[in-house]
């Protein structure tokens, strides 16, 4: 992922320097107050990754964001640009590219103008000649799609269009990272998609150390190369898509990543009690109280086969292409959801025996749980 | 509605809306209009035009009138100016600080809109004559400000002042804090981010304040004539002329002044919201 191939219009937009740098945060903690919105994160991003942060609301990802870029300072710890301590740099002297949820464009200046913004800011002998400007000004519109649209003002623009000049603004100013802050929250879900996959292409070319946050899964587990999920100031799990999903490292990341259900359950050692029907451990030795976390593909119908576990039909629905049967296994235990083959003849008050493919089981009480 | 769709466009003076209610409050605001603002001064044309135009011509070119106008238009156009400056720093502090008594400070940017003129008059010329705290500090450099064409800036910048801290105050209160981060991280300084991002949006407010300020500052004459000494060719404002041409009964006189006063008044201030309009389209109305 941090291979540099030239773009293919010849067009070398990578830092100065050539090599994306690596960021590391060293027991980053930020306090409001008395309320903290980061307690502590330790990180490591890799040169030239696209990491997304995941979380809920509150978690602390944006107050992350901002602490590398360094518009908040934090109350304890360190951020690392490769290996110069860039903890006490302004702003302005981290030289980062941030991208804000709704666009931050300067209205008054033409899309041309937003984008050459930062150049023209420059002390006058670091200030590229006028004609070089307008060149970088122009590769960068075709870089995001705009070209002939320099001329607009921004609220002449859609929200994508919009969300594309302020990338091209921040890419102007040859940042060393890159930095967006729910880039794709304010649009629609058809612009989203696009725009994601576009986002993907743009990062591979330029190459740029990435950092985004987002609350929405389906971005991050797509978009990025590795997911740092967030809970409460803390980084539960960092990991790729494959990691997050088939190995949640805590009760939280199972629950908050997928569709989980939580039961609770009982751990017998070998054997994990659901209601009255016990199943295999897995090879997990779990002994008391414990939470099981159980998605639509975790289960399937054991017609026939031994070791099943009997369940009752409670609902059955179509969603999208495939259909769901929603299941209990007691009275007492919230409804787990199962996939079902399409023609198969399940109704609703049927009992069916179905087999768990992974069971994803924790302890109960352990830190991180939901709340 | 659908009838006039069937028979085709009929001309009209609106652009058809789904909303009802033109009628009505078009006719309203042009009654109201007419009452309160274009009958007096259509009146008031209408007197000063018994000397003709070439009458008001004559009026207004005796030097004491020209002299008048040149002070009251001066010292209002400077007044706003001082005002468009302070006032922009007032609002900035009370919108982006905390401070003890940032209520009652918020509370008293109000009270020249409501203190009787004449006694803000007496009160600064009392301040500012030679004798007063601030005039006596300014006495030993032989600097006057009471009674010189300074008193009259003095009194229009102090009742001039609340318009634009009102009008730039809540358009501060809305600028997105994102668009000065955005500003700050693609390395401009913070004057670079004042000067380039952050007055430019708040133009179309200054205007409308600097506006009202001057436009006030032209017809203000309780405040001025206490501090300003009054001396035609020096400190007369024109209001003041007005005044005097009336107790002398002469009304047409008095009429010619107002007239021309209203004219250029006028003009300025088409001037101001041309300007605004202009930024307003570049802003693109939001």
């Amino acid at each position: 992922m941090a291979m540099h191939s030239p773009p293919p219009d010849g067009i070398d937009r990578r830092p100065p320097g050539g090599v994306a740098i690596a960021i590391t945060a060293e027991g980053l903690a930020k306090s409001f107050g008395t309320a903290s919105a980061v307690v502590g994160i330790d990180l490591k991003v890799h040169p030239g990754e696209l990491l997304a942060l995941l979380g809920p609301s509150g978690s602390g990802k944006t107050t992350f964001l901002r602490l590398v870029a360094g518009l908040e300072t934090p109350t304890a710890g360190r951020i690392l640009f490769d290996n110069e301590d860039a903890t006490r740099l302004t702003v302005g002297e981290r030289r980062v590219g941030f991208v804000f949820q709704h666009y931050a464009l300067f209205r008054h200046l033409n899309v041309a103008e937003n984008i050459a913004y930062g150049l023209r800011a420059r002390p006058r002998r670091l200030r590229p000649p006028d004609a070089e400007i307008r060149r970088r000004v122009a590769d960068l519109l075709d870089l995001v799609q705009l070209s002939g649209l320099g001329k607009r003002y921004p609220t002449q623009l859609s929200g994508g269009q919009r969300q594309r000049v302020a990338l091209a603004r921040a890419l102007a100013v040859e940042p060393r990272v890159l930095l967006l802050d729910e880039p794709f929250g304010a649009l629609d879900a058809k612009v989203r998609r696009d725009l994601r996959r576009w986002l993907r292409e743009v990062h591979d070319r330029t190459g740029h150390t990435t950092l985004f946050v987002t609350h929405d899964q389906e971005e991050a587990l797509e978009l990025a190369d590795r997911v740092a999920i967030f809970n409460r100031g803390r980084i539960e799990q960092v990991g790729s898509a494959d990691e997050i999903l088939d190995r949640p490292a805590t009760p939280f990341v199972a629950s908050f990543v997928g569709e989980a259900v939580c039961l609770s359950v009982e751990g017998t050692g070998d054997t994990i009690r659901i209601g009255s029907h016990e199943v295999p451990s897995q090879g997990q030795k779990i002994v008391g109280p414990a939470e099981l976390y159980v998605r639509p593909r975790d289960l399937v119908l054991a017609d026939g086969a031994a070791g099943g576990i009997a369940a009752r039909v409670v609902a059955v629905r179509r969603t999208g292409p495939a259909r769901r049967a929603e299941l209990t296994f007691a009275d007492a235990l919230p409804p787990v959801e199962i996939e079902l083959p399409l023609g198969h003849p399940v109704a609703k008050g049927n009992v069916v025996p179905v087999r768990f493919t992974t069971l994803r089981v924790f302890p109960s009480g352990q830190d991180g749980g939901v709340t | 509605m659908s009838v006039a769709v069937a028979r085709g466009w009929t001309p009209t003076l609106r652009k058809p809306s789904a909303l009802p209610g033109f009628g009505l409050t078009f006719g309203f605001a042009v009654t109201y209009l007419s009452l309160i603002v274009l009958i007096p001064l259509a009146v008031l044309v209408w007197r000063a035009s018994g000397i003709g135009l070439e009458g008001i011509w004559h009026v207004a070119t005796t030097p004491r009138v020209l002299a008048a106008l040149q002070v009251s238009f001066f010292t209002s156009a400077a007044a706003a100016l001082i005002n468009a400056v302070f006032g922009v720093i007032v609002a900035w502090v009370l919108v982006r600080y905390d401070f003890p008594g940032k209520r009652l400070i918020d509370a008293a940017v109000d009270l020249p809109f409501a203190l009787p003129t004449a006694v803000a008059g007496i009160a600064l010329a009392a301040l500012y004559a030679t004798n007063g705290w601030i005039g006596s500090l300014f006495a030993p450099w032989g600097i006057k400000i009471a009674f010189t064409p300074y008193g009259i800036l003095i009194a229009l910048v102090f009742i001039g002042l609340p318009f634009v801290v009102r009008t730039v105050q809540p358009v501060l209160e809305d600028f997105d804090r994102e668009v000065e981060e955005a500003s700050a991280t693609l390395g401009a300084t913070r004057a670079q981010t004042i000067f380039r991002v952050i007055l430019p949006a708040l133009s179309p407010a200054i205007l409308t304040g600097v506006a009202m300020a001057f436009a006030r500052a032209v017809g203000e004459y309780g405040s001025v004539i206490f501090i300003a000494g009054n001396m035609p060719f020096v400190s007369e404002i024109a209001p003041l002329l007005i005044v005097t041409r009336l107790e002398e009964f002469d009304y047409s006189g008095a009429a010619a002044i107002a007239t021309i006063m209203l004219a250029i008044s006028f003009v300025a201030l088409l001037v101001i919201n041309g300007v605004q309009a202009y930024s307003r389209r570049r802003f693109g109305d939001a």
